[in-house]
């Protein structure tokens, strides 16, 4: 199997990398249409600030290529949010793969604070990415936007407010957590998405 | 609900965690990515790992470390020590690190902060701040605890926290080591402060101690080196008694 990764202009694909080697995956990192179109799977992940990271895969054409790939894509964090309609941070257009706008978080009480930063509960599991996974296990977050929960979300985790952890929408998979980062059930939802 | 998080601390030197320990089923003890994945399998939320080499050669040592650690362990992991530049911060998250965390460099520059956190985002950077109690003030110490500065604590953190700083690191100077309790009265008064996440240090001997710190000290992280390493607590006791005491915590 076949697994690329999107190269552009956000941090932190090296963990992604190594999760698939733990795997027994070798996955390319390409910014060729060519390589990211013919890949068995595509991963689109990254740490990064949405108008610098949109404005860098206009610029690459990668825009294009992104939304127009047919095998199975995973977005992760960022990723996720690039896949969004729209986001707050930088005020930009994203893909709009999923109709959905990307919200700041705003601090409603004290004690919750911003970033979401650690290890939260997933409910609501829809879909072959949670195939095996409990109610309420935990994952890794870190971020300080999220989608609204909508018609596309597959996974709801609350801080603040309920939003998406996770969102799939015909061969789009996307999650808020890491799943590079979140032991082994993070492993079990990469196993998932590599096996669809 | 947002777990609170245990992190281990591994000190290391030359490419070898420092602290004796009392595993005797490893190949190679002081092998800081087995140490590591070890307290991965066993729970642990978060590592961080404190390079206390002095050598320009064992910062790349470091450098390689950081890139086997990413290789086999699948939680987040922080690394400090000796990071100066936004260069080493960019070879450090190159390497597969998620977080650097900044303590005497910080303080001598406070502008790498807004650099830091405006090139590779806030919540890479940790600020690591140790501090001492003296005079009726917490003052800010540099190089390891060792050189008092004219800074005092809260206002360091809110500084840092105002320039991008994403998470602060609070080591109490004079509970570090004691096995005592952490400084739970400063860490409460830091949380209701500051917009930002708290990690706690210092003073873990108890597992009562990791509840005080979070019920008391309201942080949203507990970092322990020597109770973990001399085998005092594991991490999985840990986690079930401070679970069944009503905090939450990622079993």
């Amino acid at each position: 199997m076949e697994v690329a990764i999107v190269k552009y202009n956000a941090g932190n694909i090296y963990s992604v990398v190594c999760a698939l080697r733990r795997l027994g995956i070798d996955p390319v990192v390409s910014d060729s249409p060519e390589v990211l179109s013919r890949a068995d799977k595509v991963l689109f992940p990254g740490v990064g600030e949405a108008s610098s990271a949109m404005a860098y895969l206009r610029e690459h054409g990668l825009d294009r290529v992104i939304v127009n790939l047919t095998q199975p894509v995973l977005a992760i964090c960022i990723g996720m949010q690039l896949l969004c309609s729209h986001s707050e941070e930088g005020n930009v257009d994203c893909l709009g793969v999923f109709d959905t706008p990307v919200r700041r978080f705003v601090p409603q009480e004290r004690g919750l604070k911003v970033p979401h930063m650690g290890w939260n509960t997933l409910r609501n599991l829809q879909g072959p990415l949670f195939s095996g996974i409990d109610e309420g296990s935990y994952v890794y977050f870190v971020h300080s936007y999220y989608a609204p929960v909508s018609a596309d979300c597959v996974a709801v985790c609350d801080y603040i407010n309920p939003f998406c952890a996770a969102m799939n929408k015909n061969n789009f998979y996307a999650t808020q957590f890491h799943v590079e980062k979140s032991g082994t059930v993070g492993v079990h939802i990469l196993e998932n998405f590599l096996a669809l | 609900m947002l777990a609170k998080r245990i992190i281990p601390c591994l000190d290391v030197k030359e490419g070898m965690t420092v602290k004796g320990t009392r595993f005797v089923n490893f190949r190679e003890a002081g092998d800081p990515v087995e140490l590591g994945e070890y307290y991965s399998r066993q729970g642990a939320d978060e590592l961080v790992y404190l390079d206390i080499t002095a050598s320009h050669e064992g910062r790349h040592t470091f450098t390689d470390l950081v890139k086997r650690i990413a290789a086999r362990i699948d939680i987040p992991f922080t690394v400090g020590g000796g990071i100066h530049s936004l260069a080493d911060v960019d070879r450090l998250l190159n390497a597969g690190a998620d977080k650097v965390s900044l303590n005497s460099s910080a303080l001598k520059n406070p502008q790498i902060i807004e650099e830091v956190a405006k090139n590779f985002g806030s919540q890479i950077c940790v600020i690591a701040i140790d501090a001492n109690f003296e005079d009726g003030k917490w003052i800010c110490y540099l190089n390891g605890g060792r050189i008092p500065t004219r800074r005092t604590l809260f206002e360091w953190a809110a500084e840092a926290a105002d320039r991008g700083a994403g998470e602060i690191l609070f080591t109490s100077i004079a509970h570090d080591g004691t096995h005592g309790g952490y400084a739970c009265d400063t860490l409460r008064e830091l949380h209701r402060r500051l917009p930002i996440p708290i990690i706690a240090s210092g003073g873990a001997g108890t597992m009562e101690h990791f509840k005080e710190v979070f019920s008391v000290g309201e942080a949203d992280a507990a970092l322990a080196a020597g109770v973990f390493h001399f085998g005092e607590i594991t991490v999985p006791e840990l986690k079930q008694y401070l679970s069944g005491e009503g905090i939450p915590i990622r079993i």
